[in-house]
């Protein structure tokens, strides 16, 4: 390979749309935010920059820092669930035939063409009171009570008087499958890559060296996994810990999230500085997750050398 | 028809939120490269369903006048998307209290009266106002309430106060409140015998501890989408406007609407020119247009709201004019308040009160 110093006319030509598109559309904006998250309100529209920390000292009041303990421990739980389902669909599309793995892959991704919006809306069907999900319980309850009564056990009543609707819908459960279900592609696709490229030879040594299918799913596939477990881990994460329109529209009274706070900053509160004091709040906590990231994958470096 | 008059409907509010960011790139250009009077073109900044069917293409043969109409979903959108400077809009249509903020603000400019002879069909009610003295940046679009709408055959008798969502448990984990912060603590305040205009802190600290109180009877905090709960049967009471109420009540007659005997909210939504409109004349045209009795008729008869344009409503029959949902009896908006702005420390009082409920 050539080395980028070697002829730098083309480096530059192709780096130049990636670094101008990044710095006129994520580095400026983003600015902007940071120099307001110092600023003060003062007037209804009126922003001064005072370089003021008092945004700043405001997002450490217990009240937010509880807000975002919630967040992190409701996106850790939908990220790990993510992990539980996505590592044996990304396992099976690896296994699978060759002209099978863009059907499968298609499958995954599909979702993506339509609206996050409007899957949640559909995810509001299925777990309300009267929805799919309950609809199809009621049923099943149903033939269960006509099986009971053919048996002779009618009055015994053992599956209670009747069909009590499951609540699903308007609370953390909702939120938490919410998020496992908009972000669970985001999980798949980089296992998928890292397992589709593992060298299958490790496995087969394993196994015929008497290592049982689980201690080598554990001790050697799992390691080798391991970047695009972080990876996924990583993308699921963060888009979980900003978002806001899943528990707005599928939590309960207290769904609230850090996400809902900092859009009620912008929108009803009129109070950009302290939303973007927010914002920054939560970049650093994203920082932090990168940060044990790259520790983890310099830790790997060192131990394979 | 089915949704004509859920303005403040569900999908659609949400649906603007998500993607309002990328029509502010699109429409940020154009107007202002065009902006000459010359021009047969007027820029309407509109709620969703909230103008009649024809109405547009009716002032352009009218007038010859193009009217562009985009949409917002709420206040605080509206106000979000002109605090930073007119993107080239000439009428916008914000409610009562956000007419006061953004007058506060210099985001409106005066209408000019004489331009506007269609003035004579507003009723008289309508022709001073304590948030705009003298209707010098606002003229009345279409007014209604907050109230609750309910489910008779899911209730014990029928409901008459705010009790029974901010202090009750008989119909625990059936009711719903809005998610706007400013809706509910207002509501609650109502219910406590405090106006709803109040600025005392102790007065939001005890709203805020009967909301946190009730809050484990409360299903949801509907985003605006009261009327789509009671319908698929998820609550039995919930708080609304009456438009949503009204529009549920024509398809389902178990469903009704009330003001409780605390009175409510009454909320004005008005007709406005923004700071920096590219086309104020075509905008005084178009405001005038609207006051016309026909082309008002054909607008309060497709959306059913309650219109302040008493030329209008002579107009049209009976199951709109003497309907209660529209038209609510006058001893009960004698109890109701309609909302002023009080000033963004109040703002900020509400808030923080909400994020705490919200935590709770």
């Amino acid at each position: 390979m050539d080395d980028w110093k070697a002829k730098k006319p083309v480096f530059a030509t192709l780096f130049a749309p990636g670094s101008v598109w990044l710095t006129a559309f994520f580095l400026i904006p983003l600015g902007f935010v940071w120099v307001m998250s110092f600023g003060e309100k003062s007037g209804i529209i009126d922003i001064v920059i005072s370089w003021t920390p008092d945004n700043y000292l405001r997002t450490i009041e217990t009240i937010y820092l509880q807000i975002i303990w919630k967040s992190v421990w409701i996106s850790a739980l939908a990220t790990g669930i993510c992990l539980l389902l996505g590592f044996p669909v990304a396992f099976a599309i690896s296994f699978a035939r060759d002209r099978w793995k863009p059907i499968l892959l298609l499958v995954v991704i599909l979702p993506f063409w339509i609206n996050l919006l409007i899957r949640t809306y559909a995810l509001i069907a299925v777990f309300r009171t009267r929805g799919h999900v309950n609809f199809g319980l009621e049923w099943l309850w149903e033939q269960a009570d006509a099986v009971l009564a053919w048996a002779g056990l009618a009055g015994y009543r053992l599956l209670g008087e009747r069909f009590e609707p499951l609540t699903l819908l308007y609370n953390d459960f909702a939120v938490i499958a919410g998020l496992t279900y908009v972000y669970l592609p985001f999980m798949v696709l980089p296992l998928y890559a890292t397992l589709e490229r593992l060298d299958r030879s490790f496995i087969e040594a394993s196994l015929d060296l008497g290592a049982s299918q689980m201690r080598t799913l554990v001790s050697v596939v799992a390691p080798l996994a391991m970047p695009g477990i972080v990876s996924g881990i990583i993308l699921v994460f963060i888009p979980c810990l900003g978002s806001f329109l899943t528990p707005d529209l599928l939590g309960g009274t207290n769904a609230q999230m850090i996400g809902n706070v900092i859009e009620r900053q912008f929108k009803s509160a009129n109070d950009w500085p302290f939303g973007a004091a927010l914002s920054f709040l939560l970049m650093y906590v994203t920082f932090g997750a990168l940060a044990i990231r790259s520790l983890l994958a310099g830790r790997k470096a060192g131990m394979e050398v | 028809m089915m949704t004509r008059i859920r303005r403040r409907g569900l999908s659609r509010r949400r649906f603007l939120a998500s993607t309002s960011a990328a029509a502010v790139g699109v429409t940020l250009f154009p107007y202002r490269a065009l902006g000459q009077e010359a021009e047969k073109r007027v820029n309407f900044y509109n709620w969703d369903t909230y103008i009649g069917e024809t109405t547009l293409d009716d002032f352009k043969t009218a007038t010859g006048i193009e009217v562009q109409m985009d949409l917002f979903a709420d206040n605080d959108e509206l106000f979000a998307k002109l605090r930073e400077g007119n993107p080239g809009y000439d009428v916008i249509v914000p409610t009562n209290d956000f007419v006061e903020r953004m007058k506060t603000a210099g985001m409106l400019v005066p209408i000019d009266h004489d331009r506007i002879p269609n003035m004579s069909n507003i009723s008289p009610l309508f022709l001073d106002a304590e948030f705009d003295p003298g209707r010098e940046f606002s003229l009345p679009y279409m007014w209604g309430t907050m109230g609750i709408g309910y489910n008779r055959n899911a209730v014990s008798a029928p409901v008459d106060s705010w009790k029974v969502l901010y202090e009750s448990d008989e119909y625990s984990g059936r009711m719903s409140l809005l998610s706007e912060s400013s809706d509910v603590m207002q509501m609650c305040l109502k219910y406590l015998g405090h106006s709803l205009n109040t600025t005392d802190p102790a007065h939001y600290k005890q709203a805020e501890e009967m909301i946190i109180a009730q809050k484990p009877h409360i299903k949801v905090f509907a985003p605006d989408n009261g009327q789509d709960l009671l319908a698929s049967g998820e609550v039995d009471i919930a708080q609304e406007w009456n438009g949503d109420i009204a529009q549920l009540m024509t398809e389902d007659d178990a469903f009704t609407y009330v003001v409780p005997k605390e009175g409510g909210l009454v909320w004005q939504d008005c007709l406005c020119i923004p700071t920096g409109a590219p086309h104020p004349d075509n905008a005084h045209a178009f405001i005038n247009y609207i006051f016309d009795a026909e082309a008002g008729a054909a607008i309060a008869d497709f959306i059913q709201y309650a219109t302040p344009n008493q030329a209008a409503r002579a107009l049209l029959g009976d199951d709109y004019k003497t309907n209660p949902a529209i038209f609510p009896p006058d001893e009960v908006i004698a109890k109701c308040e309609s909302a002023l702005y009080l000033g963004e420390d109040v703002n900020r009082m509400i808030e923080e009160a909400w994020t705490r409920i919200e935590a709770a």
